[in-house]
């Protein structure tokens, strides 16, 4: 048999079952799920190990499924198997190989699928991880986070099957929504999801710490490096996503306060928040019950963010309405574990009680002010998605809700947080002194300053005084940042400072850089909407853009036009920028590829626009100073994150009393 | 992440630019300030500085004009919340429907705030009960240790 032949033949029969075996593996994966979830409760209800001791196994049961679904649909889009009704929508025989294995998750069911593989990830690794841990506490927590995955997979399996067949198979697929066929989008939507979901094992511990009424420093120790790193991934997933915003819609923004990103904010903000209340109730012993509610809440905002995503409800209340049964299962499922668990909250926290105690000027004090600043943006971030909602839902009219009122009310409420941060480190627990405070960082604050008042002016030219304040504020973060790691390094030996310290510098170095980036790109960007014709040119703060004509190109599943830009200041050429416009050939859907110059001081950015009269073309070019520094914080702060992780106290879990863990701790004061 | 909303938006993502409408010098921060803040109504969710819909365009060419024969943006936003209604705007209005819209975000803070300090004041007023315990605690270990050491 030829090998053509045989291939076909394969596929053929292979196309009869495969499917029908990913559909059966989500059920047992279901199947499984709801032992994980009841068994091992119901054990550590009744005392009985065994039975308790049957959360590990079947997590690995529930995880193995899904991955044997996962890969089963990867195979399908693979060879194109349109009988599949999922691979028909969204992949055709003409996509590259990179982009049919990322269709996988390119739209609502597949992109379910990968959610639950995830979180049935991350309950493998707490399984696998927590073996020090007392049994009843993982028993209860991989119990919790059965009771999660039952009512994602239920809602895959009632709802969104991507496994639904379709006859007649169709001869060709639809295509991939042009917009994801990029690099930026194959790893944006599953760092944000590694997020979300993350987030599930902060919330399984806090419902076990209300269930269990045990919570305590090592509580606080061992569901912190788990809320570090789902923070971790929800950092880089809303980074890589303004990124991939930024080059592929050709409107030069880096960030639209739209619901979506919004969706995906909101659990940042509040696990933010979690992350420090963390660290005072691991050090501490205070603020126990509002470290839960705070898991709780960054958990509900992740599902918050699926639902306004996937029920079409932003789209409009009408479209809700229209095709109400997904919305409608996401909405229930929301309020039986928001509900649940915050009526548990009510039941249960109150016997958490304090067990130490501190003066307002104190790091303790201070990161409570962190908390509420950003518990407060997050707020604001929620009122502002779901007020337009709210006012049309009880006629209260139609309004628009959008970046002028993101802006306007957003940076007073986080531009104090910056101010803290500088505090963060040189602030003593329990009781500060501000004599100290000052003793120790006025050399900081000069210098901050300094800095802010110098180089906005040095670089860009001019300068406000909302400018300098800001800069001076980043400044301050940095230089506080870094006066920690030298104090420490200085004192004690470089090698001896822990990791904690490290990730938490770089993450405050980050967010210094990120504000110096967003200060300066809002302040001196420049842009120009131009009409040109071959061999005509633009002029842009003080760079020359020459439009040298089109070119046209055919790519795998697209026709590209590309148009040619010359930059130069004076006499001397910088670059020749590229910006296209492709149209894919299966839906026929327009595209824009921007042509970018980045430098880390400023990127020089034009998009092509249409063809005008004659040979000329509308193009819209952009001058962004300093934009590289918003993804370049963005990303420090997330490798903050990844080394405060590796902090060696998590590594010793359950020797808190021996001598070698206390000196650690001492150590590491964060 | 725009994707959904772009993707739903007639011109099907990307950007797409008609001929840019003539200014007269000096106004075309004004105008890409003004534009920038007036909602495509035909669109998902774009201002008409991105979107391609021909109303956009048209919208454009309106601001525009209104610019060169001299009307202020309270001007041109007032005619066109008169057209279009507050959903043009995405800077909502400070009206008694959106009171909370723009004051909740502060009150709040102000109500967090309040609870921190109270927290803290509170916390401060306990210390003298715990002191006590801690006085009960020491006596009881001290008569521990006396224990221990007449055995």
């Amino acid at each position: 048999m030829p090998a053509i032949e045989r291939i076909e033949v394969t596929q053929s029969v292979t196309s009869l079952f495969l499917p029908e075996l990913g559909h059966f593996a989500l059920c047992l994966a279901l199947s499984l799920t709801v032992l994980q979830a009841v068994v091992p409760m119901l054990g550590v209800v009744t005392g009985r190990v065994l039975w308790s001791e049957l959360a590990r196994p079947a997590a690995i049961g529930q995880f193995s499924f899904l991955l044997i679904a996962y890969l089963i649909l990867t195979w399908c889009f693979i060879v194109s198997d349109f009988s599949v009704s999922y691979v028909a929508h969204n992949s055709n025989t003409q996509l590259p190989l990179a982009y049919r294995i990322s269709a996988v998750w390119g739209a609502h069911e597949g992109s379910l699928l990968l959610w639950v593989l995830m979180l049935a990830s991350w309950t493998m690794a707490v399984a696998f991880f927590s073996k020090s841990l007392p049994r009843d506490l993982t028993a209860t927590v991989l119990s919790v986070m059965g009771m999660v995955s039952i009512g994602f997979l239920l809602f895959m399996l009632l709802t969104s099957n991507p496994f639904d067949r379709q006859f007649p198979v169709p001869a060709e697929g639809r295509d991939l929504n042009p917009l994801l066929q990029d690099p930026g989008l194959i790893i944006h939507p599953p760092m944000l999801y590694m997020g979300y979901v993350g987030f599930s094992v902060a919330f399984a511990f806090a419902i076990a710490a209300l269930i269990g009424g045990r919570l305590d420093t090592a509580w606080a120790r061992w569901t912190r490096p788990w809320t570090t790193s789902a923070w971790m991934f929800l950092t880089l997933g809303i980074m890589l996503g303004s990124w991939w915003a930024y080059h592929e819609l050709g409107w030069g923004g880096w960030w639209f306060w739209d619901p979506v990103e919004n969706a995906s904010f909101m659990p940042w903000l509040v696990g933010t928040a979690l992350v420090h209340s963390l660290a005072v109730t691991e050090k501490r012993g205070i603020f126990k019950s509002w470290t839960v509610l705070l898991a709780i809440t960054a958990f509900s905002m992740s599902l918050l963010g699926t639902f306004l995503v996937r029920s079409g409800v932003l789209v409009s209340v009408h479209a809700f309405a229209t095709d109400p049964e997904r919305g409608v299962f996401i909405l229930g499922f929301f309020a039986i574990v928001v509900g649940g668990s915050l009526g548990l909250y009510a039941w249960r926290a109150p016997r958490f009680r304090a067990s130490g105690k501190a003066g307002f000027f104190s790091r303790e004090g201070f990161l409570l002010l962190n908390n509420i600043f950003l518990v407060v943006a997050a707020a604001a971030v929620f009122v502002g998605t779901l007020y337009p909602l709210l006012a049309d839902a009880m006629s209260l009219g139609k309004l628009s809700v959008g970046p002028p009122y993101f802006n306007t009310v957003f940076v007073p409420l986080t531009l104090p947080l910056v101010l803290l941060v500088g505090c963060a480190a040189a602030l003593n627990w329990k009781r500060g002194r501000v004599d100290t405070l000052w003793q120790r960082l006025r050399w900081v604050a000069l210098l901050a300053l300094a800095a802010g008042l110098a180089m906005p002016w040095l670089m860009l030219g001019k300068t406000t005084f909302l400018v300098i304040a800001a800069v001076s504020m980043a400044f301050w973060a940095m230089f506080s940042a870094s006066e920690e790691i030298i104090r420490r390094g200085s004192r004690r030996g470089w090698l001896k400072i822990p990791a904690a310290i490290w990730g938490m510098s770089l993450a405050h170095f980050g967010l210094g850089i990120f504000v110096i980036g967003v200060t300066l790109v809002s302040a001196y960007s420049a842009e120009n909407d131009v009409r040109l014709a071959p061999g005509e040119s633009a002029e842009l703060s003080g760079f020359e853009f020459r439009f040298e004509g089109i070119t046209q190109y055919a790519g795998p599943n697209y026709d590209s036009t590309v148009g040619k830009v010359t930059v130069s200041r004076g006499n001397k050429a910088l670059a020749v920028l590229e910006p296209e416009k492709r149209i894919y050939r299966a839906m026929g859907n327009a595209m824009t590829e921007a042509g970018v110059l980045p430098r880390l001081h400023r990127d020089l950015y034009v998009s092509l626009g249409e063809p005008l009269s004659g040979q000329a073309w509308s193009l819209r070019l952009y001058y962004r100073p300093f934009m590289r520094f918003v993804w370049l914080g963005a990303l420090l702060m997330a490798l903050g994150g990844f080394l405060a992780m590796f902090d060696r106290r998590y590594r010793k879990p359950g020797k808190l009393d021996s001598g070698i863990e206390r000196h650690a701790v001492a150590e590491s004061d964060v | 992440m725009r994707y959904w909303i772009a993707a739903l938006c007639l011109g099907f993502g990307g950007l797409t630019l008609a001929e840019p409408p003539a200014l007269h010098s000096g106004q075309e921060a004004r105008y890409q300030a003004l534009i920038e803040e007036l909602r495509c109504l035909v669109c998902q969710n774009q201002n008409i500085a991105e979107s391609n819909a021909p109303l956009a365009e048209d919208l454009r060419l309106q601001v525009a004009e209104m610019i060169n024969a001299g009307r202020s943006d309270a001007e041109i936003k007032d005619y066109l919340v008169a057209r279009y209604g507050d959903f043009v705007l995405y800077r909502p209005p400070f009206k008694p429907n959106t009171w909370l819209l723009w004051g909740g975000p502060f009150l709040l803070l102000v109500l967090g705030l309040v609870t921190a300090f109270r927290i803290f004041s509170g916390r401060r007023s306990e210390t003298p009960d715990e002191s006590v315990d801690q006085a009960a605690l020491h006596k009881l270990l001290q008569g521990q240790s006396d224990q221990r050491n007449k055995s």
